[in-house]
């Protein structure tokens, strides 16, 4: 069997004495999409950060496959290397696009960032590469000057992810990215994610409390609760066999139309 | 004179500067905080730049003050009272007899020569600060040297005016090292700064002081298509004749009417009362 792109091993942070998340350890493969649920509070949102360097856990290690050196521990690679790293092998998509766009920066800029950030310095190249960014997430090419600030919903979400894997990325996190959208926008916007997956071969762990966009996007599932990691499987299993009386809850929770 | 320390600031102070100083001059590019005073002129008028002077004058320096390239401009002619009044040297208008130069805004005309230092003095001293506010992270984008981000700016003005429409403070890098605010000098002046004179750089009201030594390689920020181009206005001087130096347009009368001259006064005037090329 190949080597996972990500070895989470025994992953623990606490803020004082609460628990923000304890003990959780998973494997994500090449291309594949791993969901991570729970209710508000349940640790999501830190495990989240723990594994993409914006904070640094207590105990535990976050092992990446990197295209040079193999599997390195994140968490004992230098500063420069760990941001080098989330510039280009890892892509992080904010809940809230303002976390993840410059506001006060044209579309073609916000996607150019990046590039510009490797050492690209031919502005036609850069801008070539917005301009099929922007079609690839369905914004028309006019508005490549435009400020994200005018654009709706929908398409900061659309520009964030494109600012994102303009360099190629092979693992993405998401934080609730369909979080705020209406529903034929957080439809669109799954359906571009899930193409785009296919597509491009991109794993990538996003958290979310909605069931269903779990269901479209995720291989594999993990449920938490209280910081644990307490029932993980293949999506479809655990969603339609639930073991743990509160996966039972949460899957009878969702409302029906 | 006896009411003052030798150029107002107190001995423990100029070491402290000077302290500074030497540490900018040893990582070129590179901004030191330092602990500014203050100065009995307000922010914005060059008190990082006056406390710089002071920090470098000695009794045997000769001192000329420029603002905008002229010396008879009020924030000129006060700083070089300040230091008459304060340390008594000598001051001069002549770019080529001054052994300190603090300037605003501009680098003489006239090429420096080694043993000479300038002094500007410095708004912002941070060129990532209108794009990062954050301070603990433009310290940290300098550590690791991640300046992608001013291309950022470059890009944005290249989409929206089809140039690079920054025309001062033009970011350069420091011996392929620091990212470096230049002040606000116009790009026209950018290339000059790899010259043979120390350059010392103060902000007071941010706290900073930098510096290049004597011949630092200093690269304006450019696009490999749209490569750095210093600009200057397509007129001759209307005094002097000048081809080659940095012009002011100034409206002459009440009917709009314009004439382009030197903006820097010493140079103009040299060439005026026939001490040739570069007022010599």
């Amino acid at each position: 069997m190949t080597l996972p792109l990500l070895d989470v091993l025994g992953i623990a942070k606490k803020y004082g004495g609460r628990t923000g998340c304890s003990d959780v350890s998973f494997a994500l493969w090449p291309g594949e999409v791993m969901g991570v649920v729970g209710e508000s509070g349940s640790g999501k949102s830190t495990l989240l950060n723990c594994l993409s360097g914006n904070l640094v856990p207590d105990t535990g290690e976050v092992l990446f496959n990197t295209r040079c050196e193999g599997m390195r521990d994140t968490l004992k690679m230098s500063e420069s290397e760990r941001r080098r790293l989330s510039r280009t092998d890892w892509a992080f998509v904010h809940q809230n696009p303002r976390d993840g766009l410059r506001m006060n920066v044209s579309a073609g800029g916000n996607i150019g960032e990046r590039l510009m950030g490797v050492g690209e310095r031919h502005y036609g190249n850069i801008r070539r590469q917005a301009m099929d960014w922007l079609g690839r997430v369905e914004i028309p090419e006019n508005r490549v000057d435009d400020r994200p600030a005018t654009f709706s919903g929908g398409m900061r979400q659309r520009l964030q992810i494109a600012r994102n894997l303009v360099t190629g990325p092979r693992l993405i996190f998401m934080d609730e990215p369909t979080g705020g959208l209406d529903a034929s926008v957080q439809a669109r916007l799954l359906d571009l994610l899930r193409s785009l997956v296919r597509e491009m071969e991109l794993a990538v762990v996003i958290v979310t409390h909605d069931l269903a966009v779990a269901r479209l996007l995720a291989d594999r599932m993990m449920v938490m609760k209280d910081g644990c990691a307490i029932e993980s499987g293949l999506t479809d299993q655990v969603l339609d066999d639930p073991q743990h009386a509160y996966t039972q809850l949460l899957v009878g929770s969702v409302l029906q139309v | 004179m006896s009411e003052y320390n030798f150029a107002y600031l107190d001995e423990q102070t100029k070491r402290m500067i000077r302290r500074a100083i030497l540490k900018g001059l040893a990582v070129p590019g590179y901004q030191v905080p330092f602990a500014s005073r203050e100065m009995p002129m307000p922010y914005g008028w060059g008190t990082g730049g006056v406390q710089v002077s002071a920090a470098t004058l000695t009794p045997e320096d000769t001192l000329k003050v420029i603002d905008q390239g002229a010396d008879d401009t009020t924030n000129a002619i006060s700083i070089r009272r300040f230091f008459q009044k304060t340390a008594d040297v000598e001051v001069t208008e002549r770019t080529t007899e001054a052994s300190v130069i603090q300037t605003r805004h501009r680098i003489p005309e006239t090429e420096l020569k080694e043993g000479q230092i300038l002094v500007y003095q410095v708004p912002i001293p941070e060129p990532l600060r209108f794009l990062e506010p954050s301070e603990v992270e433009t310290r940290k984008m300098h550590a690791l040297e991640e300046y992608g981000l001013m291309h950022v700016k470059l890009y944005e003005d290249i989409s929206i005016h089809g140039a690079i429409a920054t025309s001062y403070a033009y970011p350069v890098k420091v011996e392929g090292r620091y990212l470096m605010d230049p002040s606000p000098i116009p790009k026209f002046d950018n290339p000059k700064m790899e010259m043979a004179a120390i350059q010392l750089f103060g902000a007071g009201r941010e706290q900073r002081i930098y510096a290049l030594p004597p011949y630092t390689r200093v690269v304006s920020l450019d696009f490999e298509d749209h490569p750095f181009d210093p600009g200057r206005a397509d007129h001759a001087c209307e005094l002097c004749g000048a081809e080659n130096s940095y012009l002011d347009e100034v409206i002459v009368n009440d009917r709009g009417e314009r004439m382009f001259v030197c903006s820097d006064t010493d140079f103009c005037e040299s060439r005026l009362n026939g001490n040739g090329e570069g007022g010599a």
